[in-house]
């Protein structure tokens, strides 16, 4: 789950990191209230989960309050990258003397989380990593002793000469590895850390996104999900208990297990397709899971064929089965649907879609070919 | 020969009595594996369908029985504790079925199981299932056969469709392992190759992996220095869009790194045979072998 940058500065600042002033606004009213407040120039900042936002006019930024709200006002309600922009951050304007990056991701070679940091900050740290990769400095964490002073220190060196940063640096890094924790994150940066002429270490942007297997246990973070911005289906289904993530096809597909899912897509690619969707139905499904799924799938206005690729392990075909018959009586499907199940009560699952009407097939090639065929005659 | 399980693995079901835990355990009696024991903190003293003893932990299960393996069963907020309570107690392999354990608890779990010598299968896995000897997890038992492929798979349905494509066409199974869909796992690709590679009965082996991650591509340099035997691999998410997670939390594409073709011109440069589509592994593998 990605926070919003409004939201990754709290975290900091709870875990001691100097963040700029500044506050969260949803109206062009609040907006200059708060840039009244700080009383110097600000800018305001869309909160929206996707990167560019400068480039797209979602950053601005404002000699006075009333210049503020104006800006407030243009970029409230404003669509980034298809996301539309409800919230602004109002913060001072920072004099920057240096920028640097600092982050921590969980790295799957090691098998640690790894802190990296860069003197070239303020830009994208993938673009740095491709053109100048001698400029990234990494060091493995031992989650056993956390980032120990001297590590901290080791790292802080490559940033700053001036000892009074370097120490406010090492500071900085040790207490973003508590927010990580804290935070449960996958990632967390501070993109840039600045200095300012005056010599503070700042930081002046935040991202975090949290392992989401973590939000069962931290409810606090759990309600910070933005759903708004996020797709309606995609979060009906993680509702359900489904994993739905929509493309731009016109097979609708539905399977058990994001490997088969995964295969099934592309088998539909390789039949000369277009998947219209990713969905998995998870291991232990229930009649209930299958009618969601079907809805989804079917309010896609461009889906023209429905396929069902089911390998019963846990799941059980007969489960599914019911499910499909349900849902078939309940909303209307619009387009044929192709069933392919196997495995874990299969003969059971066949005689119910049988005198329901449906045709149930066992070979996924064949299945596969028949949903491509049925959606290229009805386009 | 088998890897990792066969008729000598003495299993401790962790969670036996839960709903997933208690169906599987049947699963797994009624295939033939050796279930001596079961743990569930307070119901020790009961016997799991009038015969396996529940014990209310670890330690007193593995002294009372002599297991040597167990499978962990227990919702994913007691998972990461409940494979190093199986490590503290001496088993020597530990399989965990749950899905979604923090990755944060595995980087603290993952050095204290290694310095510890004790092999972790998953988290998020199917298990493992060495056809006509033992099954260990939720693998279906009556779609594999025994024989002499070697199977590797970080997916779970995915491998069920490969290996039931084997099956049907005559290529039973030595082991069968389903290595897990999380970041951080126990037991990967390589750990799997060098088990079937040493292992005599295994003639070939077949490597299911997905996008995410560079695991697959230190696999395929592994198979072209260390492995003789034939190999032949899928990637399951060529058409997954760039950034987005698919169900597995491994399975997320950042930037150009982790993406089906790159990991399949690994494979290619490795020598592995590459299948387009799960049903060509058939075909693949009667030309190799």
């Amino acid at each position: 789950m990605n926070l919003h940058e409004y939201q990754a500065r709290a975290l900091l600042k709870a875990a001691g990191i100097p963040v700029p002033d500044g506050d969260v606004a949803t109206t062009a009213d609040e907006a200059e209230t708060i840039a009244k407040r700080i009383g110097t120039g600000v800018v305001v900042k869309a909160q929206v989960h996707t990167g560019g936002r400068g480039k797209a006019g979602g950053v601005k930024l404002a000699k006075d309050a009333a210049e503020a709200r104006h800006h407030a006002e243009a970029i409230l309600g404003m669509a980034i990258k298809g996301l539309t922009v409800e919230k602004v951050l109002v913060v001072p304007a920072s004099d920057i003397a240096t920028e640097s990056y600092v982050g921590i991701i969980v790295d799957r070679a090691s098998q640690q989380p790894v802190m990296m940091v860069s003197p070239a900050g303020g830009v994208d740290i993938e673009e740095v990593a491709a053109q100048t990769p001698e400029k990234i400095f990494k060091l493995p964490i031992d989650p056993r002793f956390g980032l120990l002073p001297h590590q901290a220190m080791g790292l802080a060196f490559q940033l700053y000469d001036d000892l009074t940063q370097v120490r406010r640096a090492a500071v900085i890094m040790r207490q973003l590895y508590v927010a990580f924790l804290q935070a449960g994150a996958s990632l967390i940066e501070i993109n840039p850390l600045i200095t300012t002429p005056d010599g503070e270490v700042i930081a002046l942007d935040a991202k975090v996104v949290v392992d989401d297997n973590e939000l069962e246990r931290r409810p606090n973070l759990a309600q910070l999900r933005d759903t708004a911005s996020e797709d309606p289906a995609e979060v009906e289904a993680r509702d359900a208990g489904l994993s739905y993530i929509k493309l731009d096809g016109d097979v609708g597909c539905c399977v058990n297990g994001a490997g088969l899912a995964m295969a099934t897509m592309d088998l539909v690619k390789y039949y000369g397709g277009e998947p219209a969707n990713f969905l998995d139905i998870g291991g232990s499904s229930s009649p209930e899971k299958v009618v969601t799924a079907l809805s989804i799938i079917t309010r896609d206005s461009r889906v023209k064929s429905i396929l069902f690729n089911i390998f019963g392990g846990i799941t059980r075909c007969d489960d599914v089965a019911n499910g499909i018959v349900t849902a078939a009586q309940q909303v209307s499907l619009g387009c044929p649907v192709v069933i392919r199940l196997t495995g874990t009560n299969e003969d059971i699952a066949v005689d119910i879609l049988q005198q329901a009407g449906f045709e149930a097939l066992t070979d996924m090639d064949e299945a596969v070919q028949q949903a491509v065929q049925l959606a290229r005659e009805a386009a | 020969m088998s890897i990792f399980i066969d008729t000598n693995t003495k299993l401790v079901v962790q969670g036996i009595t839960g709903r997933d835990g208690s169906f599987h355990t049947k699963q797994m009696m009624s295939y033939g594996t050796r279930v001596v024991a079961g743990v569930t903190p307070g119901k020790g003293g009961q016997r799991f369908e009038g015969t396996v003893p529940v014990f209310n932990t670890m330690a007193e299960a593995v002294a009372e029985t002599g297991a040597n393996a167990s499978v962990v069963y227990v919702p994913s907020r007691f998972s990461a504790d409940a494979v190093l309570e199986a490590a503290d107690a001496g088993i020597d392999l530990v399989v965990c079925i749950t899905e979604g354990v923090p990755v944060l608890e595995m980087t603290r779990a993952l050095p204290y199981l290694r310095e510890r010598g004790v092999r972790l299968i998953g988290p998020n896995c199917p298990g493992v299932i060495s056809p006509g000897k033992s099954k260990v997890g939720i693998i279906p038992g009556q779609i594999c056969r025994e024989g002499s492929i070697g199977v590797v798979s970080r997916s779970g349905t995915l491998t069920y469709e490969i290996i039931h494509q084997l099956s049907q066409h005559g290529h039973g199974q030595t082991t069968c392992v389903g290595i897990g869909g999380d970041p951080l796992i126990g037991t990967n690709f390589i750990d799997c190759l060098e088990a079937f590679e040493a292992d005599a009965e295994t003639e070939a082996i077949v490597m299911i992996g997905e996008i995410g991650g560079t695991d697959e591509q230190q696999a395929a340099e592994y198979v072209q220095q260390q492995v003789s035997k034939p190999v032949v691999g899928f990637i399951a998410g060529q058409t997954a869009p760039p950034g987005r997670r698919m169900g597995h939390a491994g399975a997320i594409i950042s930037g150009s790194s982790g993406t089906a073709e790159e990991k399949m011109a690994a494979f290619e440069r490795a020598g592995i045979a590459v299948m387009k589509r799960p049903a060509e592994v058939v075909d693949l593998l009667q030309v190799r072998r």
